[in-house]
C-alpha cells in the first residue's frame, strides 16, 4: 500500500516571541489542511506530533499540540518524543496498517525560550558514566568531528566550507533566517564552542513549527494532483556510549539507509536518487552523513563539496534549502527535510529549486548525541 | 487492516516504591528479559522497539538513547512514543500497527518508570497551561476527589463505595505475584479507616507511585503460529483526546471514555459488553474512577456500578471480572501502567494468569489507558483469531 504526502506547511523560523509553541502548531496545521481543502478536525483519523516536554518546560506537551492539530474528541493522537522524521515514519506505518487513511504529522520547538540548553542535553547521557563528564550535544559532536578529521586526514577548513555553502543557499529560502555571505575564515574565526566546532558550525537555535499531511494512495490522489509517495523508510539505533562507536562512521545511518533503499528497490543511490535533504546539526555532519548514505566514498565528501558537486546546481544537490545550518529548530529538523524534499519533487521549491526534473529524493533526521539514532525517508514523485 | 497482529510474549518486572538496586536501564532490561523468556525467543528476533515513559517525571532526556544498549536495541529501529498516562496503551497500539503494516514481523513494546528518581508531582504540576491554568493544582488527587464527590452526589453512592472497590482490588492483588501493593484489606470497615486525602477520597482509594517495567512482544500471524505461546489477537484499538481545559463549570467530563469504548464496541459488533467481553483491565488511578468509568465505557447504566460492586459482581471469580490483577490502585509505574493493562488482559486471554485467572471463559478482553487532559486509549484483545 502506498503512502502519499499531499500537503505541507512550515512556519517562518527564527525568534518568535509572539507565538506560544502550540500556537505555531495551529498555524501550520491550519495552512496545510487548507491546501488540500480539509476542514479542521475532519477528514483525518490520526495525528502524530513531535515535541519535547524538556524544551517547553511543561509535561505532556502533546496536550496542547494535539489539541491545536484537532485532536479534541476527534482523530487519535500520538506523540513521538524524537525528531520529526520519526513522526513521518510513524504516520506512514499507521496508514500502511490500515488503521488510518489520512494522518497529520506536526513538529514544533521553541529553543529560544530555553536559557541553558546544555543542561537538557546533558540529561540525555547515561547517568553512571557520561552524564557526570558534563557532556552536551555540542561536545559529543566535537568528539565526533575530531575522530572524523583524524581518520580521514580532514581539516577544519573542510568543515567550515559546509557552513559557507549552507548559509549561501539559505539566502534563497524564505523560511530560513540564517542566510548570508561568509568565508571559511569567518567561520573558523567565530567563537569556539568546543574544538573544532565554532558557533557558526552549530545549527542556530530558533523557534518554529511544521506540518505535513499523509494519505493512503487513493485518498492522496483525490486530495491532490501532485502527490509525492513515501517509497521507503528506515531507522536504526547506535550504541550510546561514545567510546563504543567508531564516531568517524555512522553504522546506524548506513543501516537506516539500506532499509529505506531496499524498501524502495534502490540499488545505486548515486544514480537513482536526485537530491538529498539531510539533518546537519553541525557542519561536519553534512559530510559524514553523506558518506553513510552512500552518496560519497568514505572520507571524500569534503572534496566533492569543494568541487561544487553538492551545491544546488551541482551533480548531486544536497540541502538546496540551506539545511539546518540555515536555521531550523530541533524536532522540526527531520520533518523540515521531508517537506523541503517534497517541495523539490513537486517543483514548488521556487528559488531554491534544483536543476532538471527530480523524481527521487531522500530526507533524513537524527536524534541523540553525535547522531545516535537515524531515520531515512525516501520520496518519489507521483505524477 | 492489512495484517493481523498477535501478542506472543508478556513480561513484567516486580514493582516497588523504590528500586535502588537498579538504574532505569537495568530496570527496563529486566522487563526485556522477562518478555523474551516468556516468548522463548532471543533479542535477535526482535525487528523494532517501541519504548515510552512519562517524559518529564524522571528528569531524564531522550531515554531511548541511553537505554539502547541496556534493552538490546542497538542496530534496530527504535521509536519513543510518549502520551503521558496513556503511554503504555499507545505503545501497544503502535506495536500492533507496526506489525499490521506488513513491515515488521516481530516487535517489542516496552514501558518503564522509576518514579522515585524524579519528582512526579513537580512534573505533573507543569501540565496546566501557564497562562490560563497554572492556579490549578494539577496533582491526580484533586481530580479523583472530584470524581468521588460527583459519583456520590449524582449516583447516590454511599461513602464506602470506594472502599468496597478497594477490598476487591486487595483480594485480586494478593493473588497477583507482580502487584506492588499487596495489602491485607479484608473488610470495608478496615478500608474506611484509611485517612482522607481530600474527602471523600481516602489514601487506600488512590494509586501508589511504583517503579517497574512491562514489555510485550507482538508478531504477525505467520510468526505467531510458530511461537511457543498461544497467540492473543489484537482485535481493535483506538484513542480519544480531549482539549487542555478539562474541567468546565466545576464538572469534569467523561466524553473521552464514552467515545473510545463506543467506537470500539460499534466497530466490533459489541452490543452487550458485559456478556460479550469476559474481562476488563481498566486504567483507573482511584477506586471511585473504576465505578464512574465502568458506567462511562457503557458496561452498565449510570449509577449501577456501585450497586453491582456491592453484589460482588466484579470479582475475578464472578460475573464480570474487573482488574483481576489488582489494577492501577495496587501497581502504578506510570509509563508501564497502561501496558500492564494490555499485558494482563492478554494473560487472561491466554489462560496463564494463575491464581488471578478469571473463572469465566476468556474470549474478549478490554483494556484501557487514561491520562493527559482526559484521554482514553482502549484495546480489544481476542483469544481466538476469528
Amino acid at each position: 500500500m502506498k503512502v502519499g504526502i499531499v500537503a505541507a506547511a512550515q512556519s517562518r523560523y527564527g525568534e518568535r516571541p509572539e507565538w506560544r509553541p502550540h500556537e505555531m502548531t495551529y498555524l501550520v496545521v491550519e495552512e496545510a489542511l487548507k491546501k488540500v481543502g480539509l476542514p479542521f478536525r475532519e477528514g483525518y483519523e490520526d495525528i502524530v506530533t513531535c515535541s519535547s516536554d524538556h524544551w517547553e518546560g511543561m509535561t505532556l506537551t502533546d496536550i496542547r499540540h494535539g489539541e491545536m492539530a484537532g485532536a479534541h474528541l476527534g482523530p487519535t493522537e500520538e506523540k513521538v518524543g524524537d525528531d520529526g522524521a520519526n513522526g513521518v515514519l510513524l504516520g506512514s506505518v499507521k496508514i500502511m496498517s490500515g488503521h488510518a487513511d489520512v494522518v497529520v504529522v506536526t513538529a514544533a520547538c521553541k529553543e529560544k525560550e530555553v536559557k541553558d540548553p546544555s543542561v537538557i542535553e546533558n540529561f540525555a547521557f547515561d547517568v553512571p558514566y557520561q552524564q557526570l563528564l558534563g557532556l552536551d550535544f555540542t561536545q559529543a559532536a566535537a568528539l565526533q568531528a575530531m575522530s572524523y578529521m583524524h581518520k580521514y586526514g580532514l581539516k577544519r577548513e573542510d568543515f567550515a566550507q559546509v557552513v559557507v555553502k549552507e548559509r549561501r543557499e539559505a539566502k534563497d529560502n524564505p523560511r530560513a533566517f540564517n542566510g548570508g555571505n561568509l568565508t571559511v575564515k569567518d567561520v573558523l574565526g567565530a567563537e569556539m564552542l568546543s574544538y573544532p566546532i565554532t558557533s557558526m558550525e552549530c545549527r542556530p537555535f530558533c523557534d518554529g513549527a511544521a506540518a505535513l499531511i499523509l494519505a493512503r494512495e487513493d485518498k492522496a490522489k483525490a486530495l491532490t494532483d501532485k502527490p509525492v509517495w513515501i517509497a521507503g523508510f528506515g531507522s536504526s539505533m547506535d550504541h550510546h556510549n561514545l567510546g563504543d562507536r567508531d564516531l568517524a562512521e555512522s553504522n546506524a545511518l548506513r543501516r537506516a539507509a539500506q532499509d529505506a533503499y531496499g524498501m524502495a528497490g534502490i540499488k545505486d543511490p548515486v544514480k537513482e536518487i536526485d537530491l538529498f535533504e539531510i539533518s546537519d546539526h553541525y557542519s561536519y555532519q553534512f559530510l559524514l552523513w553523506l558518506e553513510a548514505l552512500g552518496v560519497c566514498e568514505k572520507g571524500t565528501a569534503a572534496k566533492r563539496l569543494s568541487a561544487g558537486d553538492l551545491d544546488r546546481s551541482g551533480k548531486m544537490p544536497v540541502n538546496a534549502s540551506g539545511g539546518l545550518l540555515g536555521g531550523v529548530p530541533r524536532y522540526v529538523a527531520g520533518l523540515n527535510c521531508v517537506i523541503e524534499a517534497f517541495y523539490q519533487l513537486r517543483r514548488e521549491a521556487e528559488e531554491r529549486a534544483v536543476k532538471g526534473e527530480p523524481l527521487v529524493a531522500v530526507a533524513h533526521g537524527t536524534t541523540g548525541p553525535a547522531g545516535q539514532h537515524h531515520c531515512v525517508i525516501l520520496l518519489e514523485r507521483g505524477f | 487492516m492489512a495484517r493481523r497482529a498477535a501478542i506472543v510474549g508478556i513480561g513484567q518486572t516486580y514493582h516497588r516504591s523504590k528500586r535502588p538496586d537498579v538504574n532505569i536501564g537495568e530496570l527496563s532490561a529486566e522487563g526485556v528479559r522477562a518478555v523474551l523468556e516468556d516468548a522463548e525467543i532471543s533479542i535477535k528476533d526482535i525487528g523494532a522497539f517501541i519504548v515510552g515513559n512519562m517524559e518529564l517525571f524522571e528528569g531524564r532526556y531522550q531515554q531511548d538513547m541511553w537505554q539502547a544498549d541496556y534493552i538490546g536495541a542497538v542496530g534496530k529501529p527504535v521509536i519513543r512514543v510518549t502520551t503521558g498516562g496513556t503511554t503504555g496503551g499507545t505503545l501497544a497500539c503502535v506495536a500492533f500497527e507496526y506489525v499490521a503494516s506488513g513491515l515488521f514481523d516481530t516487535v517489542m513494546a516496552l514501558g518503564f518508570e522509576k518514579q522515585y528518581e524524579g519528582d512526579t508531582r513537580a512534573g505533573l504540576k507543569t501540565v496546566a497551561d501557564p497562562i490560563w491554568n497554572r492556579w490549578q493544582t494539577t496533582g491526580a488527587i484533586g481530580y479523583f476527589a472530584r470524581v468521588a464527590h460527583f459519583y456520590m452526589k449524582e449516583c447516590g453512592a454511599p461513602e464506602d463505595a470506594g472502599s468496597r472497590v478497594r477490598v476487591r482490588l486487595a483480594r485480586h492483588a494478593a493473588r497477583n505475584p507482580h502487584a506492588h501493593l499487596r495489602l491485607e484489606i479484608e473488610s470495608v470497615e478496615q478500608a474506611m479507616k484509611s485517612p482522607y486525602l481530600i474527602p471523600p477520597l481516602r489514601q487506600f482509594d488512590m494509586c501508589p507511585t511504583s517503579e517497574g517495567a512491562c514489555a510485550i512482544i507482538v508478531a504477525s500471524e505467520e510468526k505467531a503460529s510458530k511461537m511457543a505461546r498461544k497467540p492473543v489477537w489484537a482485535k481493535d484499538w483506538t484513542a480519544v483526546h480531549k482539549e487542555s481545559v478539562y474541567v468546565r463549570g466545576g464538572r469534569h467530563s467523561t466524553a473521552d471514555l464514552e467515545m473510545a469504548a463506543s467506537r470500539l464496541f460499534k466497530r466490533n459488533g459489541i452490543t452487550k459488553p458485559m456478556e460479550q467481553i469476559s474481562v476488563a483491565e481498566i486504567y483507573a488511578p482511584a477506586t471511585w474512577a473504576e465505578l464512574e468509568w465502568l458506567e462511562a465505557y457503557g458496561f452498565c447504566e449510570k449509577g449501577q456500578a456501585w450497586k453491582l460492586e456491592e453484589k460482588g459482581y466484579f470479582h475475578f471469580d464472578r460475573e464480570f471480572p474487573v482488574n483481576p490483577s489488582g489494577g492501577v490502585v495496587c501497581t502504578n509505574p506510570i509509563g508501564a501502567t497502561a501496558l500492564i493493562r494490555v499485558a494482563e488482559s492478554a494473560l487472561q486471554m491466554r489462560g496463564d494468569a494463575g491464581e488471578h485467572q478469571i473463572t469465566r471463559k476468556p474470549t474478549i478482553g478490554f483494556s484501557s489507558a487514561w491520562g493527559g487532559s482526559g484521554w482514553t486509549v482502549a484495546h480489544l484483545l481476542s483469544s481466538t483469531k476469528d
